[in-house]
């Protein structure tokens, strides 16, 4: 019989692989945010480093570029004393033919023990843990559209520390939701942590009404996403989709949908503004937001290596 | 004999004694996660100390973390005082193979360099495999490998040791 087991799980319900967010119980992203809280300890030490992962080789692999997630990881990974291998790999062996399953066994007849992959298509690291040996954890740092665990889970670390208890929030995410796997992977986790209301709003190209399958409320007005809410997820908007019929133009957008000193105003008092970076200023967010009290992007950068380090210290632990 | 008891409540007396013993003005209590952690907090109060006790986690420099995982047992470490030059007196229920401390020594080092680390335990069971001893113990027992002691705190903050067979 084909088991249907959450291929991230093990037979003990343990965290092997983090490929996405959707499926997993509500205890592991806790197990994760708790762990994660630990190891932000960590990086305020006089040393910022502790040996779990030593003597453990983590491979990035990044077949899209990212300059961020990719060195955040690569700290993360430092910090719990691993050795870290940095492959280029868009310009390498892809380029020249290889499969990316030829890939994967090349790198681990070199002893990998860990893959944090960056891929365009989704579903890579998924296919990529399927193949590899079961000693081999994988960790997905963004494929396609379809998620992005890890800025899911320090975007609800972030959440948590300013807000406390999911169960009484309104969190809008703001942009381009449809192609975005940030937008996918925190309406997952917010869904699973109990958050009660999650509104996506943005113009109908870009925030479709089936996506109340969801779980969502859908809202293709500003103010209606923004009134009352606690947490602002504003996501970047993505240049290469405004060459298309899905927008305008990036001027129209910031116009209806960026995130202004007096849209914000809407919101609670208290509220939070997050974005997962690189922000595209007066676009999708207008500086005086970006840097003002109630922005959290920066904390956010800073929550995302003890998030990692977290993710990264329980699937090692973890055996298949 | 099988059935040892060990009533948890008098050798906490005992330790609150010797651990009066140990004190300097300047040294600091440090409680292991969990049940030094209990301890340490419980000596603070009944000694009257100043300020909060230390508490500390085993849990990031474990030898067998990749037998165990990353334990989710016990909380954070919390040193609410600078490590360098202290002197720290580590509390622990149970001193068994002396990794837990070998690990927890570790620890402070990521802190700084304590200039004395001494250490005071409920039980020392026996089953050293490290160079590692308490310079208190409340009781000294010989227990077999397989067998598991552990302390618990009941709601009323009273201390119970409960002894099971290792699955």
């Amino acid at each position: 019989m084909l088991s249907r087991r959450n291929p991230q799980l093990n037979a003990h319900g343990e965290l092997i692989h983090l490929l996405s967010i959707e499926g997993l119980p509500r205890e592991v992203l806790v197990h994760i945010l708790d762990t994660a809280g630990t190891f932000l300890s960590v990086n305020e030490r006089e040393v910022k480093k502790v040996p779990l992962l030593r003597g453990k080789s983590v491979f990035n692999l990044f077949f899209e570029n990212s300059t961020r997630t990719r060195t955040t990881f690569e700290i993360a990974a430092k910090r719990l004393s691993a050795d870290v291998i940095n492959l280029d790999i868009a310009r390498s062996s892809t380029a020249k033919g290889e499969t990316l399953l030829d890939t994967i066994a090349n790198l681990s007849a070199m002893h990998a023990d860990m893959f944090v992959v960056r891929h365009g298509e989704s579903g890579a690291p998924h296919l990529i843990a399927r193949h590899c040996a079961s000693h081999v954890h994988v960790v997905n740092a963004g494929d396609g559209r379809h998620a992005h665990p890890t800025q899911g889970l320090l975007d609800m670390y972030a959440i948590r520390h300013y807000k406390t208890d999911f169960s009484q929030l309104t969190v809008a995410i703001v942009g381009d939701i449809v192609h975005s796997r940030v937008a996918r992977s925190d309406i997952h986790a917010l869904t699973t942590l109990g958050v009660p209301e999650v509104r996506v709003v943005g113009p109908r190209t870009l925030v479709p009404a089936d996506l109340r399958a969801m779980g969502v409320r859908v809202c293709h007005d500003m103010a209606e996403g923004m009134r009352d809410a606690d947490v602002i997820i504003m996501l970047r908007l993505q240049n290469e989709r405004m060459s298309g019929a899905m927008l305008p133009s990036a001027a129209e957008f910031a116009k209806t949908f960026g995130l202004t000193p007096d849209k914000l105003a809407l919101a609670r008092p208290d509220a939070i503004v997050m974005h997962p970076g690189p922000i595209n200023r007066g676009v999708e967010i207008d500086s005086s937001v970006a840097d003002g009290q109630a922005s959290v992007i920066l904390p956010q950068v800073t929550f995302g290596i003890a998030v990692r380090m977290a993710v990264m210290s329980i699937i090692a632990g973890n055996e298949a | 004999m099988s059935t040892l008891r060990l009533d948890a409540e008098a050798l906490y007396a005992e330790l609150l004694g010797g651990v009066r013993g140990l004190l300097l003005p300047d040294t600091v209590l440090v409680g292991i996660w969990s049940g030094g952690a209990w301890l340490a907090e419980r000596l603070h109060a009944d000694l009257q100390r100043g300020g909060l006790p230390g508490l500390i986690s085993s849990a990031l420099h474990r030898d067998d973390y990749s037998a165990r995982g990353l334990a989710g047992a016990g909380g954070a470490t919390r040193l609410p005082f600078a490590i360098d030059g202290a002197r720290i007196l580590l509390i622990d229920d149970v001193l068994f193979t002396g990794r837990t401390i070998r690990a927890v020594i570790n620890e402070l080092y990521d802190f700084g360099r304590p200039h004395v680390v001494d250490l005071a335990v409920l039980v020392d069971r026996g089953g050293r495999e490290l160079p590692i001893q308490a310079s208190f113990a409340a009781a000294k027992v010989v227990l077999p490998a397989t067998q598991r002691l552990t302390l618990a705190r009941e709601n009323d903050g009273r201390f119970a040791f409960s002894l099971k067979d290792k699955s």
